[in-house]
């Protein structure tokens, strides 16, 4: 397997405080990266250094070989845990202005024949999350588990080499979550996405990924909390037994391995 | 029932909201009345009869110089100035706000310059306006738009950079540029604390223009009060200033109104 993203030896650090320290990873196309840890290990920090929000401090990051730009692209995609969509723009307006910005550098809007072409994709990009009937809905309008699905549309739509999430379900619902486990499954499937997703529940990290990373602290100085950083601690390649279903949770076997990096 | 849970139904709110208007109203009748047992020349509180008459000159009959209604071409005169300081305050608030909220190093620049001129009391500025650009209308709207410009900018400025981080970096991740996002994403979301900026820079900018009109003019609602105070001609000044109030809250509830119809999305509509 090829690896789409490489990290090399990457530190961050804010200030004093280390929190990412030697993270080596390489991630293959087409996987599903699930990222757990305790909080302040530095999940999210990981996640904004592949999203290119934050630089690291030592270290590099590779997309298909070559050094990702250091500021956000379109070759990225993202889903927050909140605010990842636009409260003013209707569901199928937010789509659409992924098309819009786009093809449309000056006026970032569409007219005649190009804007009903963008208008469709985006509208068949709903049906898929399953929006198809919500397109003239506002954000305020909608549910916490509609304006996901709308995130994730939404950051689809740019057919993103890497999509990355960040505590995407962790708003909602445990009914809700399950759906949309379901739902990032398929799309994953359908897609052949790769995505990396930060979640602090352990049991969604094993049902959903192909593949399990826990940060933490290799090394804890009680008398500097922040003198060392995290780093992967373990990182297991999970086969699925079957397709993975929701209804009968995790039938995953582990090809453990721990990380002697 | 505790206070803080009593919601008044809609007709009870009206009722509620009249009553102390109501009662300040017949307070001066009364008082009016009293004064005019004593003194039936009393010009401090004149009664209703004597400020319908004391209007219907300025309402019925044309300016013997100029040949116009005064009460109109005040009215005119006052509205064209405020409109107009509040109209370039608006688009430099919209322009600055958005330029100095998306972008991290205008705002550096420019920031603390905005600052700077924003705790200036304006009116200290009113002579060198007068001196540098004369006692005409520019000195009038410039010393309105110098006063109301730097809170807008700043109010705008605030709303525009505290929008989430994670709308920028998603609008990023959907392949937009810094124009872009200023645009499309801060544009619409400033529009309607634009509007509510513009709301609150009303009740300034209304000093702003009766002090200049105080200062100098010859034509204006500010103009009037000042002209005929002289001769304590509170007939002459009650009237404008209701008329003034009265402009000044229709003026609001169409800012309301426009951003309620415009800006759906942020009222929170349909819930």
């Amino acid at each position: 397997m090829s690896a789409l993203l490489s990290l090399k030896d990457l530190w961050v650090e804010y200030g004093d405080k280390v929190v990412l320290e030697r993270v080596n990873l390489e991630v293959a196309a087409g996987s599903f990266v699930s990222v757990v840890g305790p909080s302040g290990a530095g999940k999210s920090s990981l996640l904004r250094v592949v999203l290119g929000q934050e630089q690291p401090t030592r270290g590099s990051i590779l997309l298909d070989g070559t050094p990702l730009a250091p500021e956000c692209g379109p070759d990225r995609g993202v889903v927050f845990q909140r605010y990842s969509v636009f409260p003013h723009l209707t569901a199928l307006r937010n789509v659409v202005m992924g098309l819009e910005l786009e093809q449309a550098p000056f006026s970032a809007r569409l007219f005649g024949s190009a804007r009903r072409a963008a208008r469709d994709r985006a509208a068949e990009m709903l049906g898929a999350v399953g929006l198809g009937h919500s397109l003239d809905l506002y954000p305020a309008e909608m549910s916490g588990g509609m304006q996901q699905r709308l995130a994730i549309a939404q950051a689809l739509i740019k057919r993103p080499r890497i999509l990355l999430l960040d505590e995407p379900f962790g708003a909602l619902d445990p009914g809700i979550r399950a759906d949309m486990h379901a739902l990032i499954t398929r799309l994953w499937r359908d897609y052949s996405l790769t995505i990396i997703m930060v979640t602090h529940d352990i049991k969604e990290a094993f049902q959903l990924g192909t593949r399990v990373l826990a940060l933490d602290k290799r090394r804890h100085d009680p008398h500097a909390p922040h003198r060392f950083g995290a780093t992967a601690v373990y990182d297991l390649a999970l086969t699925k037994r079957e397709e993975p279903s929701v209804d009968t949770g995790p039938e995953t076997t582990l090809v453990t391995r721990e990380d002697a990096a | 029932m505790r206070w803080v849970n009593r919601q008044p139904k809609r007709g009870d709110r009206l009722l509620l909201g009249a009553l102390p208007i109501v009662a300040l109203l017949i307070l001066y009748l009364v008082l009016a009345a009293q004064r005019h047992t004593l003194n039936p020349l009393d010009k401090i509180l004149p009664l209703p009869g004597a400020m319908v008459s004391g209007m219907s000159a300025l309402l019925l009959q044309p300016d013997q110089l100029s040949g116009q209604i005064v009460f109109w071409a005040d009215t005119l005169a006052s509205l064209q100035r405020l409109g107009l300081g509040l109209a370039i305050s608006t688009l430099i608030a919209l322009v600055l706000g958005l330029v100095l909220g998306v972008l991290p190093p205008v705002r550096a620049t420019l920031g603390p310059l905005v600052t700077g001129i924003a705790v200036i009391p304006p009116i200290a500025l009113l002579p060198i306006l007068f001196i540098a650009l004369g006692l005409g209308e520019t000195a009038k709207i410039t010393l309105i738009v110098v006063g109301i410009t730097p809170v807008m900018v700043r109010d705008i400025v605030a709303h525009v950079a505290a929008l989430p981080r994670e709308q920028i970096v998603k609008a990023q991740t959907l392949g937009a540029n810094s124009w872009q996002i200023m645009i499309r994403v801060a544009l619409p979301q400033a529009m309607p604390r634009l509007l509510q900026a513009m709301r609150l820079a009303l009740g300034p900018a209304w000093v702003f223009l009766i002090s200049a009109e105080a200062i100098a003019s010859d034509v204006g609602l500010g103009y009037r009060i000042f002209l005929v105070r002289r001769y304590l001609s509170m007939d002459v000044i009650i009237p404008y200033v209701a008329w003034i109030a009265l402009l000044a809250i229709a003026m609001d509830v169409a800012l309301t109104q426009a951003s309620r119809r415009g800006f759906a999305w942020a009222h929170g509509a349909a819930h």
